[in-house]
């Protein structure tokens, strides 16, 4: 059974979503994802000194450890997405891990638009689950 | 006492003018029952019979005011059937609608010695809703009316006979008494009334309800600054009256429409223009509905997804609203007939493709998401506009935490979403690209592999013509074919290498061809030997086309006895001197050609028949050796080709820098 698990991160670093598929390991997920907060970080600093670009919004594999592999996206606001995948799901491509970023990316600009919704509050916007919730399925199922 | 209070309540939602309350009220009176709020059905039972209408319906009757669902006859139950007596009397179906008219009242035979009694019992109305000034004035005018009726029963044959006059009084007015009280609080009601008799048809007869529209009354008063008119209140409260056809509680009506209308105008003065989220927050907050639910109701009705909302979904948002607020729960996506029109707005219905449109997070493939096609069927395609807002939304998302939203305000374009079509963003994304995708996939998943597919894609070119396959049976050929099409073969007439070699008895006159050969490619002589070289000269200016096919000919020819001259040929042709190449090629060729063509058309009369298998088979080989040498050398000089128009290109910027710098020192030297 594949694992893929996904956080969400404001700017200060709190986390505004958790979600993983399936719901088991949960804990060992979110300490692989708060370890790789620092390499997220490591990686924004860097890309910092350049202009915004797009390509650096996806920030690639973080670094894969024993099992899983790890990869970061961060949006203009430093939001800032992690997705852990199992290692043995390796038909999972770099492509697709973008579009997952993507997908994420568009639905937490919906939500960002609900003026119900304070910035830093933790997500509950159902349509928001919903395609977190199909994305995962799609990726689990599909392999 | 509650009887007045339900009375008055039940008056209130079926119009009844002054006379009729009184009326009604008397009659209530008489038939009153053990329970409070209930009415004797014995009592009941008489009075309807005394109305002389038929048993079928008194029936009508009863089912109609709700009594038999009840099981008793409440206030509002026997007022309505009152009324419907009355209309039955006067000739009108028994139905509700039938209420809602002008109706005299009802006649009950035999009902003499109650009038006094009657009005005597009747207690002041003690409204909860506050119309104590409307029970005051109720008295007032029952001792009036009193002798009125007592005057009209003289008339009359029938002691009740209700006066013929048209109840002159608009109906309204008790309504109108009673809204006074009301002025404040009804601000929202006529948004209200409407759903009340959308909710339930039956509830029209429950006074109960009206607790629930007067709570949200209260509500909606605080929250909305605008006061309704009370001819506004009047106006809706006659279609209340109406039983609702259709349950749908998601059809928003004309009034609720007016409302929304004036609501929408209050808060931003121009129909077509955008209200912004915050404002939007604001006033929806004032609902006192839960936040995540108002968060949901806002998910739902933003169709197109740009954090303000245009006049039709904030009327959609207002409804959803509303009917929360009246119990019902909220949907997980918008009903269909709350979902706005695909027609309403054409050009903002655009496909979700949000991903397309940002600038901001486009990956390798942006060049590509940059076109999109229509995939909604409720849409139509959008692009720019998605990009703006979208590039609006992201950069949003970085302002929001200073709180500035003021640059949705400037997302004038309106693209407009449909809710379902969000998830399928990422699909017409993915269905563009097709190719490159599944080329990505099927390869590597790099930027470059893009770059390869187009690469693959261009790299098959289109193969060299392929040789005439008439000389591949050496002994069949055509020679004055060959002849005409050796001539102007002649690209890389160094490479004739292993042309066929003619039959072996030929074979003698070889070296007098190679030799032949040699002096004429020595010589660089452009004038050929042969008389015959003119007419070759000719074909080959013409023909230039048919160079490789005359080559492999004349390999089918020559291979035997060429094979030698191949490497002469190739020694003699300095592939150094760039100009001289393609001349050289030319004559080469054509000498080359020259010596093929003279001795082939002795030759072929020669009888090779023992020969002519060897011959095809090492022909074929030849052949195809010749084709892939041609073909390679082909490749080559078009790229000596593409180098040296480069190196041309180089030097004629060169040579126009120089010329202009040689023109700056001019003045320079002449000064």
């Amino acid at each position: 059974m594949f694992h893929i698990c996904l956080l969400m991160f404001s700017p200060q670093n709190y986390p505004l979503y958790i979600r993983s598929v399936p719901c088991q390991n949960e804990l060992k997920f979110h300490y692989t994802v708060h370890t790789s907060l620092d390499v997220v970080e490591e990686k924004v600093s860097a890309v910092g000194k350049s202009l915004a670009d797009q390509r650096e919004l996806y920030l690639g594999l973080l670094y894969p450890t024993e099992d899983y592999k790890v990869y970061g996206y961060v949006t203009n606001s430093k939001v800032k997405f992690v997705i852990v995948v199992d290692s043995s799901n390796t038909s999972l491509r770099d492509n697709e891990i973008r579009s997952m970023f993507r997908k994420l990316h568009n639905s937490f600009t919906d939500v960002m638009c609900n003026p119900f919704y304070n910035p830093g509050d933790p997500i509950q916007s159902k349509a928001f689950n919903g395609i977190v919730s199909g994305m995962m399925v799609q990726t689990v199922c599909v392999f | 006492m509650d009887q007045e209070s339900a009375a008055a309540s039940g008056a209130s939602l079926i119009s009844l003018t002054e006379h009729e309350q009184r009326y009604y009220s008397g009659l209530r009176a008489l038939c009153q029952a053990d329970a409070p709020g209930k009415l004797s059905s014995s009592k009941v039972a008489e009075l309807f019979k005394a109305s002389q209408l038929p048993p079928e319906s008194l029936h009508k009757v009863t089912e109609v005011c709700g009594a038999k669902h009840l099981g008793y006859f409440g206030t509002a139950q026997f007022y309505i059937a009152l009324k419907l007596l009355a209309a039955a009397q006067s000739g009108l179906p028994v139905r509700l609608e039938s209420v809602a008219g002008n109706l005299p009242l009802p006649r009950f035979a035999g009902l003499k010695n109650e009038p006094e009694m009657r009005y005597a019992a009747a207690p002041p109305a003690s409204d909860p809703q506050g119309a104590p000034v409307g029970s005051v004035a109720w008295n007032a005018a029952d001792r009036g009316s009193f002798r009125h009726l007592e005057a009209n029963t003289d008339k009359k044959p029938e002691p009740w006979s209700p006066p013929r006059s048209p109840c002159g009084s608009p109906p309204r007015s008790p309504l109108t008494y009673r809204s006074y009280p009301y002025s404040k609080q009804r601000n929202g009601v006529d948004a209200q009334i409407p759903y009340d008799g959308k909710l339930s048809s039956r509830s029209i007869v429950q006074p109960e309800q009206h607790s629930s529209p007067g709570h949200y009354v209260n509500k909606l008063a605080a929250e909305h600054p605008a006061v309704a008119q009370a001819s506004s209140a009047e106006r809706l409260n006659q279609p209340a009256t109406l039983s609702y056809s259709d349950d749908d509680p998601w059809r928003i009506t004309a009034e609720q429409l007016d409302y929304y209308t004036n609501q929408f105008k209050i808060l931003q003065p121009d129909l077509g223009a955008l209200i912004l989220g915050a404002v939007a927050k604001n006033f929806f907050t004032k609902s006192k509905l839960p936040i995540p639910e108002l968060s949901h109701i806002w998910e739902l009705s933003d169709v197109d997804r740009d954090g303000a909302l245009t006049f039709t979904e904030f009327c959609i948002a207002f409804h959803l609203i509303v009917a929360r607020k009246n119990g019902y729960p909220l949907p997980e996506s918008l009903p269909l007939t709350l979902q706005p029109a695909p027609a309403q707005h054409p050009e903002e219905r655009f496909p979700d493709t949000p991903e397309s449109s940002e600038p901001l997070i486009v990956f390798e493939d942006a060049a590509l998401r940059s076109c999109q096609v229509v995939k909604d069927p409720n849409s139509v395609a959008r692009l720019d506009p998605t990009l703006a807002s979208r590039k609006q939304d992201l950069q949003e998302e970085s302002l929001n935490q200073d709180g500035s939203v003021t640059r949705l305000g400037s997302s004038r374009e309106k693209p407009a979403l449909q809710l379902g079509a969000f998830p399928e963003k990422p699909e017409p994304h993915q269905d563009l690209d097709p190719q490159t995708r599944t080329k990505t996939r099927q390869r590597s998943y790099s930027s470059t592999s893009i770059d390869d597919a187009i690469k693959k894609a261009e790299e098959p070119p289109t193969p060299p013509p392929r040789p005439q396959k008439t000389h591949s049976r050496a002994s069949s050929l055509d020679l004055n074919k060959l002849f005409q099409q050796g001539a102007p073969g002649v690209k890389s007439g160094w490479l004739l290498p292993p042309p066929a070699l003619p039959p072996r008895p030929s074979a003698s006159q070889v070296p007098h061809f190679l030799k032949v050969s040699e002096q004429a490619s020595q010589s660089k002589v452009q004038q050929p030997n042969f008389a015959d070289f003119s007419h070759f000269r000719e074909e080959e200016e013409s023909g230039v086309k048919r160079e490789e096919q005359g080559l492999a000919s004349r390999f089918g020819l020559s291979s035997e006895d060429l094979g030698s001259t191949s490497q002469q040929d190739v020694s003699c042709t300095p592939h150094g001197q760039v100009p001289q190449k393609p001349i050289r090629r030319k004559y080469h060729p054509e000498s080359q050609s020259l010596e093929t063509g003279a001795p082939p058309p002795p030759m072929p009369f020669l009888p090779p028949a023992k020969t002519s298998q060897k011959l095809l088979s090492r022909q074929k080989r030849e052949i195809q050796m010749a084709i892939r040498k041609n073909r390679e050398t082909n490749a080559v000089l078009r790229r000596l080709n593409s180098e040296l128009q480069q190196q041309l290109k180089v030097v004629h910027q060169e040579r126009v820098t120089l010329e202009s710098q040689l023109e700056l020192l001019r003045p320079l030297a002449s000064t």
